[in-house]
């Protein structure tokens, strides 16, 4: 545990001295800003304002979207740059085991994220004050679950593709390529395929469809357990990929 | 303690070390000496616990490096050949961050005391992007003594140091290893020489001698060499040379110099410089040379070969 932390609170403070974080943090409260004012203007100034208050999604969508590019340029030095400097021999011969590393390291940027998600809790506080009734309280927890999940998710694919490349560009672009096969092109076959089984196993794995349905409010255990295991999965996959660099 | 049994590493289908056996005591400084591509990176990595050997086995402080790799890790102290810094850190930073990965207790007071001992306590709070390659070397050792490591294994540890700061460099490895192991790598003979208290000479994977430096030096100083160049063709001086008793593969040099060898303990030289002159040449230069490491090989191999038949 004390490794892990160790490792990842060096990878925290390292976003704060390096340029892509403020650029993740900048386009994420410009994205979500714009939309925000823009949906909340145009709501306003709308008669039917009344019977339709907007939600928390229109917060935690366009954050989801930023977050597939943002994911990436954040995970692709994790191990890449390691690898690339000679600091990975260092760390892979001090007492520390391969999988203490791992998630050490994507604990860093998943706590970097949670920075920035944290404070975004902004735009729905303000959406608050402006609704007569409120937000709805079960939503927000439930679409905050849901981006916090997804980020995890993203992060953990990402750290992989970090110790599978030496490369940080081919890192980051083969960690874009898996995000939007989970993120947009799972679902497309399944407008054509008649076959109900492959469309059933095409929707379970499609990211987007769970996010979905958690933004929505509807909270079932498996939209919570599938994030989490291709975290877990992400997470194996890395550190096998360690371990395997140490027999060549 | 260091003590390695067999080890063997394949890269694919290449064999880069074979069949090691050595043995590093405490209190010993034991000096790897060999071309690049020998394999002395190889061997010091699969003994800090970096890989594991295709065959063979290894202790290092008491502990299986396969089996009690961490324990191992705990115990050793490594400086790889490319010094693994984080630039975007400072150099407190960085060694606290050493620190806490080995659990220091009082890791602060632990990170003061290696700095003031490679001297660098004053550049504590500078980036170590901005320090200079010798300094870089020594944050690097000082990350190896942090935590006062039985062991401790050094790869080429004084390339691109300057001659005042190799020297600087070998009294803190001198220093060290006074109570503890050190292995270290490099492919300077003179250093090797000064440091070592045991020398293992390795060439393509193998050891081929293995020897304290006096004895070694001893082995390989078997015949002297010795060049000398004079005013106009050398080939002239050649033949005058060659009738000298004791003098041996007396050859021209591209150069426009006369080589020459002869027993050690049978010194010509005295005879050949007469014997120059007194044939009309004028001297302008007569000069021992050292063996390259390249000839030490050659020669020490021949020596194996001739031995094992």
């Amino acid at each position: 545990m004390r490794n892990i932390w160790t490792i990842a609170r060096r990878e925290y403070r390292h976003y704060f001295s390096s340029p892509i974080a403020y650029i993740v943090a900048l386009l994420t409260f410009l994205t979500v800003g714009v939309y925000f004012v823009v949906i909340v203007y145009y709501l306003t100034t709308q008669s039917y304002y009344s019977s339709s208050a907007p939600g928390v999604e229109i917060v935690i969508g366009p954050m989801a979207t930023v977050f597939l590019f943002a994911s990436p340029a954040l995970t692709m030095r994790l191990l890449a740059d390691e690898q690339r400097m000679g600091t990975l021999e260092l760390l892979l011969t001090t007492p520390i085991r391969d999988g203490e590393l791992i998630i050490g390291k994507w604990l860093g940027a998943f706590l970097f994220m949670l920075t920035i998600i944290g404070a975004t809790l902004v735009f729905p506080l303000v959406l608050n004050k402006l609704s007569s009734t409120g937000i709805d309280q079960g939503i927000m927890i439930s679409a905050y679950t849901a981006i916090i999940l997804l980020t995890a998710a993203f992060l953990a694919i990402g750290t992989a593709m970090s110790s599978f490349f030496n490369n940080q560009f081919a890192a980051f672009f083969a960690t874009l390529a898996l995000l939007v096969v989970f993120w947009w092109l799972l679902r497309l076959p399944t407008y054509i395929i008649q076959n109900t089984s492959i469309n059933n196993v095409l929707n379970y794995l499609d990211l987007n469809n769970r996010f979905t349905t958690l933004l929505a409010g509807t909270m079932s255990l498996s939209d919570i357990i599938y994030p989490l295991s291709l975290t877990a999965l992400g997470l194996f996959a890395s550190a096998i990929a360690v371990e395997t660099r140490r027999w060549r | 303690m260091i003590r390695a049994n067999g080890l063997t590493k394949d890269y694919g289908s290449r064999r880069a070390i074979e069949d090691l056996t050595f043995e590093a005591k405490q209190g010993e400084v034991v000096g790897f000496l060999g071309p690049n591509g020998a394999g002395k990176t190889t061997t010091m990595r699969i003994l800090t616990g970096y890989m594991p050997p295709t065959f063979g086995s290894a202790q290092v402080a008491g502990f299986d490096i396969i089996s009690e790799s961490i324990e191992v890790r705990r115990r050793v102290g490594y400086l790889p050949e490319t010094v693994p810094l984080y630039s975007d850190m400072t150099v407190f930073e960085y060694l606290k961050f050493m620190a806490d990965l080995r659990h220091l207790p009082n890791a602060e007071a632990m990170v003061d005391e290696t700095l003031e001992m490679v001297q660098m306590g004053k550049r504590a709070d500078g980036y170590i992007a901005n320090l200079s390659k010798g300094m870089r070397q020594r944050i690097g050792l000082a990350q190896a003594l942090l935590h006062k490591p039985e062991v401790l294994i050094l790869d080429e540890p004084t390339i691109g140091l300057d001659p005042a700061q190799v020297v600087e460099f070998r009294n803190i490895v001198r220093d060290v290893g006074k109570e503890r192991t050190v292995l270290l790598s490099t492919h300077i003979l003179s250093e090797a020489q000064q440091l070592c208290d045991r020398v293992l000479i390795i060439n393509k994977g193998r050891i081929v001698a293995e020897d304290t430096p006096e004895n070694l030096q001893a082995r390989l100083v078997g015949a002297e060499h010795v060049v000398i160049r004079i005013r106009g063709e050398a080939d002239e001086l050649l033949p005058v040379i060659k009738k000298i008793d004791g003098v041996q593969n007396a050859k021209l040099q591209p150069d426009g110099m006369v080589e020459f060898q002869f027993a050690s303990g049978a010194d010509v030289r005295p005879a050949v410089a007469r014997a120059a002159i007194k044939a009309g040449f004028d001297l302008l230069e007569f000069r021992p040379v050292g063996l390259s490491l390249e000839e030490i090989f050659l020669q020490l191999t021949q020596d194996n070969t001739r031995k094992g038949r």
